[in-house]
């Protein structure tokens, strides 16, 4: 076991059925170099803003739920923030959980797949990876960043027979177009390791963090997709054999 | 108790082809449930849905819940104090119903029971708009003391000011005590004829003791409850039921069964009337008729279905404050469903999932208060019914089956929401609760109340420091403490001696062995009220405002400090403390008849109000806010999800809070994961992981804001949204707007 590093991390929580599979204890680490229009935590954006913590003090918190999270079936999820741009902590986060026997799964958005090591990989029992649009320009004015790297992350996975479950966040008039998704499909369809895909629908929880941190939410008049938009999406992937939620 | 002549003919016929010796000599119902059920590992496949019988039966009477709901009551016989044969039989559609029976002569009309306390009663009518009796009043006023009197007569200084205060408090002086579970199943077992002998034999053994106080009120006891069976029987046979002899098929011993407990709620007006257990033991019955083919499922389920309408309409006259204090009108009539028997084999049967269907054949609804006794050793199927039954209907509540068989056996029963009792040899005397939070203020302020500044508890030296100091505190703290178990076991004795004496359960007691063990029901509340702010105290800094009395009226915390609910050690071991030390103190006053201390840490809704009549406290909680219910922790201080708010309720130490420790979660359905198919399995993860980490009961609600948002605009539409409220279920739509809008307020668990 090599020294212990030290990340910066925004908060842990507990959940269900929604960041992987069981119940699961779901690091938040701090940081991220997209700018989802929509995102929920922006108060996860700064590494700064995180606090300090060593990869111990995290088992530590960890282990008071290893009993608990191993009986509901769960795990532990690395999410943020954008985990891969504290790798080396995530990764020895994702190395202890395993040597520990724990279930683990990453929640990235695949902008930064090429810091993840195929070592981080192998200690990552499932990605969970949100492809925020399938249409470039789109992916940039949506998230700021660029699509393809995500793109060569999916591909990279499928080589190495990584499990994958597709996050794909439903915005009206952002990431309902059917050709966009349709396309999306048709990639993932392509891939063989994509187990499922969840389709979020954009929710406005965050927006009282936005005034809290004295930054704009300029989705704050976006409509949320109703459940016919949601379904009829679902059944978009549906159609080409993917399993949707 | 033990039943000296051999079996009957009438009882060859009706035991035909059931195993076992034992009970067939003595009166030993789980030893006749263990020599003949059948255990069922299989999955709800089976299950039939209601038939156009039942659902004319149940719209019959449930067309009558909208002007109930509307009047506060539907209707009341004002004039006849109730007892087991005192109103003429009544039905809901005679040509109908498969299990008849009704409290009074009419569905849903009350009856009044003025042994309890004629005030109550009094009160109760003239808020529905009805006049009291002038000859009940006259003989209840006059001629014939109640309970309540006789409590008011031996009430000291002390403990009439503890009560207004409101530290002790809901305490069942003025009405019913209740909580008290009648093995009813053996008005089907065995007829009450046997019964009766069995009483006289046990009455017979008394005749050589010397005539001491104890020995004399046993004897009359033992009396009462000859008399009492004498009256079931005549009752039944006004229904044209001759229940002196066993039940001999499905349908009667459903029907037995029933008319037993129906006696009880003819006479009782107790704060909880439960059930029992007794869907395995119905399951051997119908089992038999299902293999002699004279039932088929469909009749099986129809059978229970038709019992549980009878159980949903359970009713009692009380006044609108007592259900403000409950939250709606609760009658607590609880069956506990599952658990695993002592030989591993569990203890679920067909009938425990057709007990279960009933929320999907006749709607959700808060009663019968229906109870999983749950192991992560149940079999699978159940499991998951059982979880997809609350997601559904959120009408289900699950206690730690591992927790109680190894104390109280496999014939455990829940009374009301979490007291484990052995069916039929335990009973426990009700003893509501009192408040810490409260108590705290009375270390900080010496002993006077925070509200109104009066002296309560016996003086001591008000703290005086700017800040709270934390081993000042404590000290003090415990001093109070010690003030306040004395005076509530103290008060607790006069109330059971009283209510023993002018209001005795005849006909529950009646279904006891002979002597009974007792409980001494203690009961906390406030407790994540207190251990926060004691926490504050502890990690933080708590500055002291007081008015010019000297008064400590507002407090305020600088600097953070480790909330109960976050299974945090620092915090979480406060409440452990607290848990602890009032049990050991509860434990050194003698009780009424040597009953065993015992203590809860359960609210029910009435945290809302406990929280009216509370101060602002060093935690941060404003005055008048309501507490967290049960043990929860405080509303929006667990920040870690449902798992580590569980855990940290887990922590509390059964063995020293054995009335049962209650934990209410509100779950959205995206909590328990995307996929609707793959959330039953989740909350099975859930629940097997909280109760394996030593939890021992769980409310489960598995909705959202917006729906309870909607139905408190919108009732009209949620006529039967039932969530679950530490210990039992209520409909949402019956609660005050402040109870509901403390109900939204409550953390919900949803991922964000």
């Amino acid at each position: 076991m090599t020294a212990t590093s030290t990340g910066r991390i925004h908060s842990w929580d507990l959940s269900t059925g929604v960041d992987g599979p069981g119940t699961r204890f779901v690091l938040f680490v701090s940081g991220c170099p997209l700018r989802c229009l929509y995102c929920a935590n922006p108060d996860t954006w700064h590494m700064r803003d995180g606090q300090e913590a060593t990869v111990d003090e995290v088992m530590q918190e960890i282990e008071k739920y290893r009993a608990f999270i191993t009986t509901a079936g769960g795990g532990v999820t690395v999410t943020g923030g954008e985990p891969l741009l504290q790798s080396a902590f995530t990764g020895d986060i994702l190395r202890r959980c395993k040597e520990a026997g724990l279930h683990t799964a990453l929640d990235t958005s695949g902008f930064l797949g090429a810091r993840a090591t195929d070592e981080l990989l192998a200690d990552t029992d499932l990605v969970l990876l949100d492809i925020k649009s399938f249409h470039a320009p789109t992916y940039r004015q949506l998230t700021g960043g660029e699509l393809a790297p995500t793109l060569d992350f999916a591909t990279r996975l499928n080589r190495l027979g990584k499990s994958v479950w597709i996050r794909y966040v439903l915005v009206p008039g952002w990431t309902d177009s059917s050709p966009d998704v349709y396309g999306l499909a048709h990639f993932l369809a392509g891939l063989g390791n994509v187990d499922r895909v969840d389709v979020l629908p954009f929710h406005k929880l965050g927006a009282s963090k936005y005034e809290a941190l004295h930054v704009p939410f300029r989705l704050l008049t976006t409509p949320t997709p109703g459940p016919d938009l949601v379904g009829q999406v679902r059944d978009q992937f549906r159609e080409l054999g993917l399993e949707a939620y | 108790m033990t039943i000296t002549a051999t079996a009957g003919t009438r009882s060859s016929e009706a035991w035909r082809g059931f195993a076992g010796t034992s009970w067939r000599e003595r009166v030993d119902v789980r030893d006749f449930i263990q020599a003949n059920y059948t255990p069922y590992e299989g999955d709800a496949g089976f299950l039939t849905g209601p038939t156009d019988r039942t659902r004319a039966v149940w719209e019959k009477v449930s067309s009558l819940f909208p002007e109930e709901r509307s009047r506060g009551i539907l209707d009341v016989d004002a004039a006849t104090p109730s007892t087991i044969t005192s109103h003429a039989p009544g039905y809901i559609d005679r040509e109908r119903e498969l299990i008849v029976g009704l409290q009074t002569d009419a569905p849903l009309k009350r009856a009044i029971m003025p042994n309890g306390g004629l005030r109550m009663v009094e009160n109760s009518l003239r808020a529905y708009g009805y006049e009291a009796d002038p000859f009940v009043t006259s003989v209840f006023g006059t001629y014939r003391k109640t309970h309540n009197d006789g409590v008011f007569d031996a009430y000291t200084p002390e403990m009439r000011a503890a009560r207004k205060a409101g530290i002790i408090t809901g305490l069942p002086d003025a009405y019913g005590r209740g909580r008290i579970i009648g093995d009813y199943r053996r008005v089907a077992l065995y007829g009450t004829d046997r019964l009766i002998e069995a009483k006289r034999v046990e009455r017979a053994k008394l005749d050589a003791c010397a005539s001491v106080a104890d020995i004399i009120r046993d004897r009359e006891e033992l009396a009462e409850q000859i008399r009492a069976l004498g009256e079931l029987t005549r009752m039944a046979a006004t229904y044209g039921c001759d229940v002196s002899r066993p039940a001999a098929t499905a349908h009667e011993a459903v029907q037995w069964l029933y008319l037993g407990y129906l006696a009880a709620v003819k006479e009782q007006n107790g704060a909880a009337m439960s059930l029992g257990r007794t869907s395995t033991f119905l399951d051997i019955y119908l089992q038999r008729d299902l293999e002699e083919g004279v039932l088929d499922e469909t009749r099986a389920q129809e059978l229970i279905d038709d019992f549980v309408i009878k159980l949903r309409i359970v009713r009692f006259l009380r006044t609108p404050e007592y259900d403000a204090l409950f939250s709606g009108d609760p009658t607590w009539v609880t069956e506990s469903i599952g658990g695993i028997g002592t030989d591993g084999r569990p203890l679920v049967t067909r009938t425990s999932f057709r007990f279960l269907q009933t929320l999907y054949n006749l709607g959700p609804a808060p009663e019968p208060n229906l109870t999983v006794l749950w192991s992560p050793q149940l079999p699978f199927a159940f499991k998951e019914f059982c979880a997809q039954v609350s997601i559904d209907t959120s009408a289900v509540q699950y206690e730690s089956d591992d927790l109680m068989r190894p104390r109280t056996g496999d014939d455990t029963a829940i009374a009301c929401c979490v007291s484990a009792m052995e069916v039929g040899k335990q009973m426990q005397f009700f003893g509501a609760r009192v408040n810490l939070a409260k108590a705290l203020l009375y270390a900080v302020n010496g002993g006077r109340d925070e509200m109104t500044g009066d002296q309560i508890a016996t003086p001591t030296p008000p703290l005086t420091g700017e800040y709270l100091d934390y081993d000042e505190l404590s000290a003090a703290y415990d001093h109070v403490l010690d003030w306040l178990a004395r005076t509530y076991v103290n008060a607790l004795n006069v109330i059971h001696y009283m209510h023993d004496k002018y209001a005795y359960e005849r006909i529950e007691m009646a279904l006891h062995d002979y002597p009974v063990h007792r409980f001494m029901a203690c009961g906390i509340a406030g407790l994540s009220v207190a251990a926060d702010s004691l926490s504050a105290v502890k990690y933080a800094r708590v500055k002291v405002f007081r008015d010019a009395t000297g008064l400590a009226v507002d407090f305020r915390t600088e600097g953070d400090f480790p909330a109960y609910g976050n299974n945090d050690d620092r915090a979480d071991s406060i409440a452990v403390g607290l848990v602890e030390s009032f049990m050991a103190k509860v434990r050194q006053y003698p009780t009424y008849r040597d009953a065993e201390h015992t203590q809860s840490v359960l609210t029910i809704t009435s945290n809302v109000v406990y929280g009216k009549h509370t101060g602002n406290t060093p935690d941060g909680r404003h005055a008048g806010q309501p507490f967290a219910p049960g043990a929860n922790p405080m509303n929006g201080r667990d920040r870690h999800g449902v798992a580590a708010s569980a855990l940290s309720v887990a922590k509390l130490p059964y063995e020293q809070a054995r009335d049962g420790i209650s934990l209410t979660t509100t779950i959205t359905p995206e909590g328990l994961g995307h996929a609707p198919d793959e959330r039953a399995g989740h909350l099975v993860g859930i629940l097997d992981a909280y109760m394996s980490a030593g939890g021992f009961h769980m409310n489960v609600n598995v909705l959202d804001r917006a729906t309870l948002e909607d139905a408190m605009e919108h009732p009209e539409n949620y006529p039967d949204l039932t969530i679950r409220v530490s210990g039992y279920a209520v409909n949402f739509v019956r609660l005050t707007r402040e109870q509901q809008l403390d109900v939204i307020s409550r953390t919900f668990h949803g991922s964000l």
